[in-house]
């Protein structure tokens, strides 16, 4: 048996060239396997760490997983606002301990504007209850005060000090700034790997000043207010888009829940956080099943390429057979010489593929984390990735069968002979 | 000792009314040499993977050292192949990717009598063969794709003759060789067979090589099925 492996490999060794593209096709494949199993799960890690010790997030009636998305990951945006004074009201339950509300709408260079109060810099947690620390500064107490993200302050360069210019809405539209009322950075947070990096923070007085002299989406002509004159206005918000709620205790979630989608003066709709996250992942499961059938059939279609290389080879192998055979190598032994080298090309382009993905996962991670916000960890395979590549060693030992087969038939029609 | 018997042998193709061979008897004793002569598509190499039991008879007998190949199992005959026999072919006896030393060890690989047969030291054995087919040391540790052919074919011999085998089977081994070194590699042949006790089996259809042989057969004559 060891003969016959070294013989395998030498032979393989002896036709790299051919080979060697066999055993790439099958490691780009084993690198879109493993990717994708990678993104997918960390994507759901990271998701998942992006909101903790909140009971609650409450919103205008949508749907729950749209109410999560743009409160928390500020993906699309709230079709309504809620009242302020139902945030008071919802305040003043008596299971509730605190609650943050959120405006949402505004951005700076494509990051956007998060105008929130104090509490969110106490209450609000990700990961594993870990609370948001600042890296620099301090949280913001004038009204044109301004506190980034992590991941803000890294790419845009900003520091302490600096003037920043926020942009209404998505920041798209031209001429929609809100160059009258810069605001300054006064801190900066510690990275979390959420949402949060990505974010500006201002005070909720701040969001109602911008839009002091706005209406409907556009400037009221003729009624600017300058930013010295803004305090002379009441900045109390009057709509926010979000609030995020944390009970005093959890059992009483869903009665609160339930009292806040009776509310009467306004519809309102509470979710836990934990089941939107679960109904999103129901709605991303069958993109990511068609993701991974996907890199399943490229796998096959690489070991359909390896088996088609190594039957065509054998018709100017037969003499090398014939050699095998007249030196005492029965059909069986040549058979099992042939499923040795498919399984070894398998298995080395199975490793090349392993590397390739931690390869690139090292070199491409921060670029990931930096514009899509996912962290993509930089580890050994975990269980679901090692299932992946017993998965693809299997296919690629049972699709050398044929190729062994193959060689078993021809050594056995050819003899010592080879008929050519 | 007979080596090689074959009697009252028949062969045809499976599926194949015309019988190719037909051969009433032909022995090959310990030690000698037998020139089977014969044009191309004579059945030739039809009755050498007979001989050496990689194709069984239709009917009648063939035996090696007095066993019928008939009554023994694929694998068995495989087995007796490589423990008996060795096999040199027209050309591309060699397998390109090994050196030349580990294509000469390669008889014993499969064959555990080969490697006994070869001595406590395999490896000098195998050198001191190549070392009597005028084969360099030089060459010894290189690829065997890399050697001319004439010198390919005088592994290819040592190989054969690696382990002492009781019979070799050549089939047209100097057909693509000059006429220098084809009388050149036949001395060699001649007589590192001798020196190993081997019978010899050659098969060519070249008249020329009949004054090597103390027996020379016309497959034509021996070959009934031709006749008739």
């Amino acid at each position: 048996m060891k003969g016959l492996l070294m013989i395998a490999a030498r032979s393989a060794w002896h036709r790299r060239f051919g080979l060697g593209l066999v055993v790439l096709s099958v490691a780009l494949s084993t690198f879109l396997l493993l990717a994708v199993e990678r993104v997918r799960q960390d994507v759901r890690l990271n998701f998942s760490q992006a909101v903790s010790g909140t009971d609650l997030i409450v919103g205008a009636r949508t749907g729950s997983v749209q109410l999560l998305l743009y409160s928390v990951f500020r993906i699309g945006s709230a079709t309504q606002n809620i009242r302020y004074t139902s945030v008071l009201a919802l305040a003043d339950d008596p299971a509730v301990a605190w609650v943050v509300p959120i405006s949402l709408g505004d951005s700076h260079r494509g990051f956007p504007v998060v105008a929130t109060d104090d509490g969110y810099f106490e209450h609000f947690k990700y990961g594993d209850r870990q609370p948001l620390t600042l890296m620099h500064g301090r949280q913001f107490n004038e009204v044109f005060e301004l506190v980034l993200g992590a991941e803000v302050a890294q790419r845009l360069g900003y520091e302490i000090g600096r003037r920043v210019v926020l942009s209404h809405g998505s920041g798209e539209i031209a001429g929609t700034e809100h160059a009258d009322k810069p605001f300054t950075v006064v801190g900066v947070l510690a990275r979390t790997g959420t949402p949060v990096d990505r974010s500006l923070h201002i005070s909720l007085a701040g969001m109602q000043a911008l839009h002091i002299d706005w209406m409907a989406g556009v400037p009221l002509p003729g009624l600017a207010v300058p930013a010295e004159r803004v305090r002379e206005h009441d900045l109390k918000p009057k709509t926010v888009t979000a609030a995020l709620v944390g009970l005093k205790s959890r059992p009483a979630v869903f009665a609160v829940q339930r009292r806040i989608a009776e509310y009467a003066p306004e519809p309102l709709l509470a979710v836990l956080p934990g089941v939107a996250m679960d109904e999103l992942w129901q709605a991303v499961d069958l993109g990511e099943r068609a993701l991974q059938a996907m890199a399943a059939l490229v796998a096959l279609v690489s070991l359909a390429g390896l088996v088609a290389v190594v039957v065509t080879g054998l018709e100017q192998r037969r003499r090398e057979l014939a050699v095998l055979r007249a030196v005492g190598a029965g059909p069986k032994r040549v058979f099992a010489l042939l499923l040795i080298e498919g399984v070894l090309i398998t298995a080395a382009g199975a490793l090349l593929g392993a590397l390739a993905c931690t390869a690139a996962i090292a070199a491409f991670g921060p670029w990931v984390q930096a514009e899509h916000g996912v962290a993509l960890r930089l580890q050994a395979p975990d269980v679901a990735q090692w299932i992946w590549l017993c998965a693809i060693l299997a296919a690629g030992t049972l699709a050398s069968l044929l190729p062994g087969w193959r060689a078993y038939r021809l050594s056995l029609a050819d003899g010592l002979t080879p008929r050519s | 000792m007979t080596v090689l018997e074959l009697r009252a042998l028949r062969f045809a193709w499976p599926g194949s009314t015309r019988r190719l061979l037909h051969i009433d008897q032909l022995q090959l004793g310990a030690g000698e040499r037998l020139l089977l002569r014969g044009p191309s598509g004579g059945g030739k190499s039809t009755l050498l993977s007979i001989a050496a039991g990689v194709l069984v008879a239709s009917s009648g007998e063939a035996r090696l050292l007095g066993v019928d190949w008939r009554t023994l199992s694929a694998g068995q005959r495989d087995r007796r192949r490589a423990d008996a026999i060795g096999v040199v072919f027209q050309q591309f006896n060699l397998l390109p990717y090994l050196s030349v030393l580990d294509n000469v060890l390669l008889a014993g690989r499969f064959s555990a009598t080969r490697l006994q047969r070869a001595g406590p030291r395999p490896r000098e054995t195998a050198q001191a063969l190549l070392a009597a087919l005028e084969l360099e040391p030089s060459s010894w540790p290189r690829p065997a794709a890399q050697l001319s052919v004439g010198q390919q074919q005088r592994v290819a011999a040592a190989r054969a003759l690696f382990g002492r085998p009781s019979l070799v089977i050549a089939d047209e081994p100097t057909s693509a060789l000059d006429e220098a070194r084809r009388d050149a590699f036949m001395a060699l042949l001649l007589r590192e067979c001798a020196a190993a006790g081997s019978a010899l089996l050659f098969v060519s259809h070249d008249a020329r090589l009949a004054r090597h042989f103390e027996r020379v057969v016309e497959l034509d004559v021996l070959n009934q099925a031709v006749a008739a």
